[in-house]
Order: C-alpha cells, then structure tokens, then sequence
C-alpha cells in the first residue's frame, strides 16, 4: 500500500467558503489559513486575491505563532459575485470594505486579530485604527497612505472592450513592482492581475481613489488603543515612501518603515525580502512586552 | 552611460527587439508609429506587426504619430541602467514623477502595453 501514500509534500494552507451577509445580501466568500496562534487576517491588494499571502503562509517563522488568514473579496479569486452582479457596476466603498472585514472577522470568532492589509488593504487598515481599535490587537498597513494622487486619470483604461483588461490590469501593475524582485515571485503576481474579473479592479480603486482620502481623519488615529505599524516599499510610485512618511508624520506612535528593493506588493513580489521586515513586526506584536 | 549613448541605444531598437522572438509575437497585432522625444530629440518608431521597421531620427516638420513618450536624455539615462533607481524603473513611475509624459493617441500604447514597455526598456538589457 506504500505506493498510496502521498508521494508530494502537501502545503499546510487550507482553503474553505464562509457564507456571509453583506449589505443584505448573501455572498460566498472564500478563504485559506495556515498556522496557528494570534489569529492575523491578511487583505489583498485591489484587482487581486488572497493568493498573495500563500507565502507568508507558508512561512514556518510565521505560523509558528500566527493562524494567517487571507480571504478572496466578493468579486475576487474564488469568492463570487453576489446574485444579481450581471445587472450592477462593481464599486467597492470605504464603508462596505469596513464592514467586509467587521463581518468576516466576527464569522470566524477572531478574538482581537492582528490584520495586515496592502494598498486598498494598507488604506482601509487606517480605517480600522481610527473606528475600531479595540476589536484589533495590532494593525499592518503596506503600501498604505491617506492620500496617494493618482498616476493616471482614467481608470476606464481598466474596463473598456478595445483595451483587454486582464493585460493591461498585468502591465501597468509590472511597474510597480521592484527589479529586484525574482523573476517568479514577479510574475506570479502579475498572473493574479491578468485574472481578474472585468472591471473589478476597477472598482476597487474607486475606494482607492474617490472614496479613499483620509487626510482629515488619520490624525484622530490613537495608537495607544492599538498599535499602527505603516511599511511601505522604495520602488512603489502609486503609494510612495513618501505618501507614507506624510501620513506616519499625522499620526503619534505609528511606525513607519521604508522597504529596500520592494514595490508595491511586498508579500508576494519579493517574499523572501520583506519577511526581513515583518518577521521583527510580528515578534514586537506577539511580545509586546519585550 | 554617458547621456549620448542614449541615442545610440535607441538606434539599436531594431536589432534588440527583432531578435526576440516572443516580443515580436506579442506585438504580431500592432502597427503603428509612435514618437521618442529624448531633451529636443525626436524619433519615429515605426512598428509594422510587432517588428521595428524603423526608428527615424528627426527634427520632423510635420508627421504623424499615435502616440508620444517624452522625457529628457538624462531620464532615459537612468531608465536604461541595469538596475535603475526608484522612480526610473518604469515608464509610469518615470511620468508620476514629472520627468516623462505621455502623450496622443493612448489606445494603441495601453492595448499593447506590455509590449510597447518591452520595446521601450529593451535597450536595458544591453547592460551599462
């Protein structure tokens, strides 16, 4: 019977669906986790999915203490869109991404996460600072600002039927990642661009964009209630070092961080480089005290 | 790189990319002409099916082109180093930093991105 047993190695990430209501509707979201400890929920970046974090997950530094958790937004990866998606625009808000991460969080029974979050992910965590850190242990943002002005004006280059959009959605994204970063790593990520659903990436950077300029409110952010830690990488021109280093200055006790040799995607361009940075991140949290 | 090996990078734009057999295929479906200004240098890019069929070098009186990428010798000096500096490191990153810009026609640049970011960052490889 030897030639039944697994000839692979099987990665510890697991992958189930969790049936959530969001803004009254159903949706079927799915998600993957490995480790186990202080539960810490990863947000992908806009147009993207949870694949990003499959590194991290499989990082043993990190789920040693750490039960990592990375779910597919509504519309991305292999959570569907809601019923009724074929007669809507896809628009995602500053509110409903909130309340995404309240539901997801209280379905689970996460008792005071850690939640780590890039781009749209790294925004909204300011969010979660200044409304609710109490329901958080500590928060992550990569790549986050409270404001980042835009580098081109029309995201309808992202949806229109003469432009292909999983190929421009991969090419622009190109730019934003690091040379340095391996060649794999760089077009896995990429791949996660090409794949995404038309015009979804589109409307994430509505709450990117339009409702996503925080400048009059992350100076109320009170890191005494939970710690804020800001990192952001040299080589990403849609949110800056400095776009960062403007919001960290707003905000006291917030930690700030500039990454060498990454862009915009940290975790997944160049794994290998920022656990550098957040493997100190983590410890800090799970030993505040040291 | 001294600034003047700009132009003779740019020059060399036909043999870099029509040796390489899968730009060539992922342009198959482009042809146009686009314009390379480097400080008041300009150049015509002429692609016929993913091909370089010729970079003219001007001054022009009067020609068309799709589109325009326009930045100073300089920028396109540290666009071209083996590992170029943050903000010199894509065409984009170069255009949010106020050194490049983008100009005309953008249907036939953002429909064949990819490859037109190939074209343009083909001479990098070439090494300093």
């Amino acid at each position: 019977m030897a030639d039944l047993e697994p000839q692979a190695p099987l990665e510890p990430i697991v992958g189930r669906y969790l049936r959530l209501d969001l803004a009254g509707r159903p949706h079927r979201v799915y998600f993957e986790e490995a480790g186990q400890g202080i539960p810490l929920v990863c947000l992908h970046t806009a147009g993207a999915d949870g694949r990003q974090f499959r590194h991290l997950m499989n990082d043993e530094a990190v789920t040693g203490s750490y039960r990592v958790i990375a779910f597919d937004m509504p519309w991305h990866g292999k959570s569907l869109p809601p019923a009724g998606w074929q007669d809507e625009e896809y628009r995602l808000t500053t509110a409903g991404y909130v309340d995404l991460i309240l539901t997801f969080c209280r379905a689970l029974g996460l008792e005071r996460p850690v939640v780590l979050g890039c781009s749209i992910g790294g925004k909204i965590v300011l969010e979660l600072a200044r409304l609710h850190p109490e329901r958080f242990r500590a928060l992550i943002g990569l790549e986050s600002a409270a404001y980042q002005a835009p580098w081109y004006d029309d995201t309808g280059w992202l949806h229109r039927p003469d432009v292909h959009g999983g190929e421009v959605c991969g090419a622009l994204m190109s730019g934003l990642i690091a040379p340095q970063s391996p060649e794999e790593t760089r077009w896995d990520t990429l791949w996660g661009y090409m794949q995404g659903g038309p015009g979804v990436f589109k409307g994430d950077l509505y709450c990117y964009r339009e409702d996503g300029d925080f400048r009059d409110r992350v100076g109320r952010i009170d890191t005494s209630r939970c710690p804020l830690y800001l990192l952001t990488g040299e080589y990403d021109f849609s949110c800056t070092p400095d776009d960062t280093r403007w919001t960290a200055d707003r905000i006291p006790g917030a930690r700030l961080t500039i990454m060498t040799e990454i862009g915009h995607f940290p975790m997944s361009e160049n794994p290998g480089q920022f656990r550098k940075y957040l493997l100190p991140v983590l410890d800090e949290i799970r030993l505040p005290t040291r | 790189m001294a600034e003047s090996d700009v132009h003779t990078r740019i020059a060399a734009l036909p043999e870099l990319v029509n040796a390489d057999a899968l730009l060539l295929r992922r342009g198959r479906y482009l042809t146009t002409t686009f314009l390379v200004e480097m400080d008041e240098v300009q150049y015509l890019v002429r692609v016929v099916e993913g091909r370089i069929a010729s970079v003219e070098r001007g001054p022009f009186l009067m020609r068309p082109w799709s589109f325009a990428v326009r930045a100073s010798a300089d920028a396109w000096r540290r666009f071209w180093e083996p590992v170029p500096a943050p903000g010199y490191h894509d065409l984009f990153a170069m255009k949010k930093l106020g050194v490049a810009r983008v100009e005309g026609d953008l249907v036939p640049l953002m429909a064949n991105l990819r490859y037109v970011k190939d074209v343009l960052a083909a001479p990098r490889r070439r090494g300093a």
